[in-house]
């Protein structure tokens, strides 16, 4: 390896740097400016999964830093091979997952003529990257990989950006691997101020109604056991954020399931009575909060979190703690008294009671709704089978039928949303996490943005179990057509081909199923295949998501189901 | 702390922020603005007293959550090292304005005139204008200008804000 008086070209010190920074794997296509990076990859024990779309590299790269806890690595080619990753990239970096995306570009010389396969990627990525780096000499590599890697995973993680001439990849220099990182505007505030975090606890001590929000930053941190020691010691209900589901175990008594736009009605109606809401690691979206005016009337708030500009951007805060997640309920915990709530979670009791008597689960019908499906795989995995699923219908169906039970074991794009995502990144998550068994939960929709990549599935033999759940519509778009835009269904009705037929022909086993009572045996014989397998579910077309809070509602004025008669 | 957010009062503030000076910065600056969809009203970037650090003189409008996210907004980009709002400490504040103003001979003096009043300066003159350096606050600046509009204003180019805290406090980028 690499001692003081190595020269190395551009490449070599790319790989070499990796391979320092752990990196194992990394997800990319080549092309006509990254050559040289792929000439001498082969003598680096990297694991080069070679994707059919840079996008699917992007989010693949996501899947496995989410799955994992690492920082997950992409590459694409200059140009057009850099722009498909711009989607993967803001869609990182607005939930807060570590990727480094690494591109080529043309040589330093070429820049700004608009030569072949030109593009300004450092620009067109500036408000979606944590940081990005153009390099355009080689001296600069080495530090611009160890200070990239290092920004990607600490204090909020985020998306890096660094873009390589071509030029860069062939020249040799002196190969010195920085030791440390020396960056002066860059310091995370990871521990909290003590004397707010004795006040969070005389706030938590004498609340009455008290409730957590648990967001991601809690799964960043590696806060989930200490999350939980909050909960029992002091008996706090916890509502989740979509991209919180895992932060403490679905089947505790406390957990009570994601709040916000779709949460159960017990999630919404706690946050509007709540006296107190501790917010750890959660940017009080919209899609939690609604309107931020009307969110949460009878509580004061603390909120935790590790990046100081989340605290006041949506919602008023009593009580602000920057700092991570970990560091934080340590600190917090002891100093927590014990308590019970027992009339507090009386009241929470009574409301989900109300939410299982308008379960379309437990209703008697043949019909085969998408509920019943995310049910039977929740059965059939114990709740510890890594979740990824895609946005839209499906994705609320997962988050409210799917009780998790491992941590880290939901993937899914939460702030950007992307349709598509699924596929991709649980490609990811199978190469970090070998030995889980991984499903994706997709639309027939998002399915067909990114199903190019049953390809890569195939030739890198990841045993992926994929359920379509097929309505033939962009089923979100359509339930708000139906309900808010007087049934005009403009633009959602979508023809798909027959999915288990497509499958087979990658070589995929794959099934149908029409009925209910075809929904465990499919289930079970996906499980038994070894290798990958694809369900198409041919669900309720006009299925809907209950409960729903239109924009611009209150969170708790709620369209529920109604109740059976 | 608490921390405000809606409602708070609007004002002008001056911020004054120091950053590395690597390329891409100030279009990272910029960029951020439009992005987060700051009103800012002026921006001046230039070199400070250390080697590659620059100093960014910010004008935003705004109440007091949206200009408490600028500053937080601004510290997260790596290569931000420092932000201070001085809008509240005893600064001295100019503006630079160049003015090439309309100057026939008839009317030469009277402008010659005003000028001296302000104790701006005649920089150039030709057959038809005179160009006028001024510096001072931006109120200063203002006057100016409003009385040489009547002469006739055919040019104009101003800098925006710079401003530094009196005495022997620093917002500077030295030990």
């Amino acid at each position: 390896m690499a001692h003081k008086s190595v020269r190395l070209n551009g490449a070599q010190i790319l790989w070499e740097s990796l391979v320092r920074e752990g990196v194992e794997v990394l997800f990319g296509i080549t092309g006509g400016k990254v050559i040289p990076l792929y000439h001498e990859l082969v003598h680096y024990p990297i694991r080069h999964v070679t994707v059919r779309h840079e996008q699917a590299a992007a989010h693949a790269a996501d899947g496995y830093a989410r799955a994992t806890g690492k920082v997950g690595v992409c590459l694409a080619t200059s140009g057009p091979g850099a722009t498909n990753l711009v989607t993967g990239i803001a869609n990182a970096q607005m939930d807060s997952v570590p990727i480094v995306a690494i591109t080529g570009q043309v040589s330093a010389s070429d820049l700004g003529t608009d030569s072949f396969q030109e593009v300004d990627i450092t620009g067109i990525t500036m408000p979606v990257v944590k940081h990005s780096y153009l390099i355009t000499d080689v001296r600069d590599l080495a530090r611009a990989v160890k200070e990239a890697f290092y920004i990607a995973r600490s204090g909020r993680p985020g998306a890096v950006l660094i873009d390589i001439a071509v030029d860069v990849q062939r020249t040799e220099t002196e190969f010195h691997y920085p030791a440390e990182v020396n960056l002066p505007g860059y310091k995370p505030h990871l521990y909290g101020n003590g004397r707010q975090i004795k006040q969070a606890a005389e706030m938590i001590n004498a609340a009455k109604r008290p409730l957590l929000i648990a967001g991601r930053g809690i799964t960043i941190a590696g806060a989930e056991r200490e999350l939980r020691e909050l909960v029992d010691k002091a008996q706090i209900p916890v509502v989740s954020t979509l991209l919180g589901k895992t932060t403490l175990d679905e089947a505790h008594p406390l957990s009570l399931g994601m709040g916000g736009m779709h949460g159960e009605a017990c999630t919404n109606l706690a946050m509007q009575s709540a006296d107190l809401i501790v917010g750890i690691g959660t940017r009080f979206d919209d899609r939690l909060t609604s309107t931020a005016k009307t969110f949460a009337p009878l509580a004061k708030v603390i909120h935790i979190d590790v990046d100081p500009a989340e605290i006041g951007k949506r919602v008023r805060v009593d009580l602000p703690i920057v700092g991570d997640a970990l560091n934080v309920l340590r600190e917090l915990v002891p100093l927590v008294k014990p308590a019970s709530h027992e009339e507090w979670l009386a009241r929470i009791e009574e409301w989900r009671g109300d939410t299982r008597s308008r379960d379309i689960l437990w209703r008697e019908t043949d019909e085969l709704v998408p509920q019943y499906v995310v049910h039977q795989i929740w059965e059939a995995t114990h709740g510890e089978a890594m979740m990824v699923s895609d946005v839209g219908q499906n994705q609320m169906w997962e988050a409210q039928y799917y009780r998790h039970r491992r941590p880290k074991g939901l993937i899914t794009s939460g702030g950007l949303g992307t349709m598509g995502f699924a596929l991709p990144a649980s490609m990811g998550v199978a190469i970090g996490c070998p030995d889980c068994p991984v499903w994706v939960v997709v639309g027939d929709g998002g399915f067909q943005m990114t199903l190019q990549e049953l390809a890569t599935i195939v030739q890198e033999r990841l045993p992926i179990k994929i359920a379509i759940l097929n309505n033939g519509f962009l089923g979100m778009v359509r339930q708000w057509q139906e309900m808010f835009f007087s049934g005009n269904y403009c633009g959602t009705p979508i023809l798909g081909p027959d999915f288990a037929k497509l499958a087979e022909a990658y070589g995929i086993w794959s099934t149908t199923v029409n009925d209910k009572a075809q929904v465990v045996d499919a289930i079970a014989a996906a499980q038994a295949v070894d290798g990958p397998a694809l369900i198409d579910f041919r669900i309720e077309r006009e299925e809907n998501v209950f409960p729903i809070v239109p924009v611009g509602e209150p969170i708790d004025k709620m369209i529920r189901r109604p109740v059976q008669s | 702390m608490t921390v405000a957010l809606q409602g708070g009062h609007y004002s002008r503030r001056t911020l004054v922020a120091l950053m590395e000076d690597r390329p891409g910065v100030l279009s990272h600056v910029a960029n951020l603005f439009r992005r987060r969809n700051y009103n800012i009203e002026s921006l001046t970037v230039g070199h400070t007293e250390t080697p590659g650090i620059s100093r960014m003189t910010v004008v935003v409008y705004g109440d007091d959550a949206v200009v408490e996210q600028v500053i937080k907004q601004l510290y997260k980009l790596i290569n931000v090292t420092k932000v201070s709002d001085i809008s509240d400490d005893a600064a001295v504040v100019r503006e630079l304005a160049l003015i090439k103003v309309h100057a026939a001979s008839t009317n030469r003096s009277e402008i010659k005139q005003l000028i001296d009043i302000f104790r701006a300066q005649i920089i150039d003159v030709s057959q038809e204008s005179m160009t006028v350096e001024i510096t001072g606050t931006e109120d200063k600046v203002e006057s100016l200008i409003s009385m040489l509009r009547p002469f006739g204003i055919k040019e104009m180019a101003r800098t925006g804000r710079v401003a530094m805290v009196r005495g022997a406090t620093t917002n500077g980028s030295g030990a």
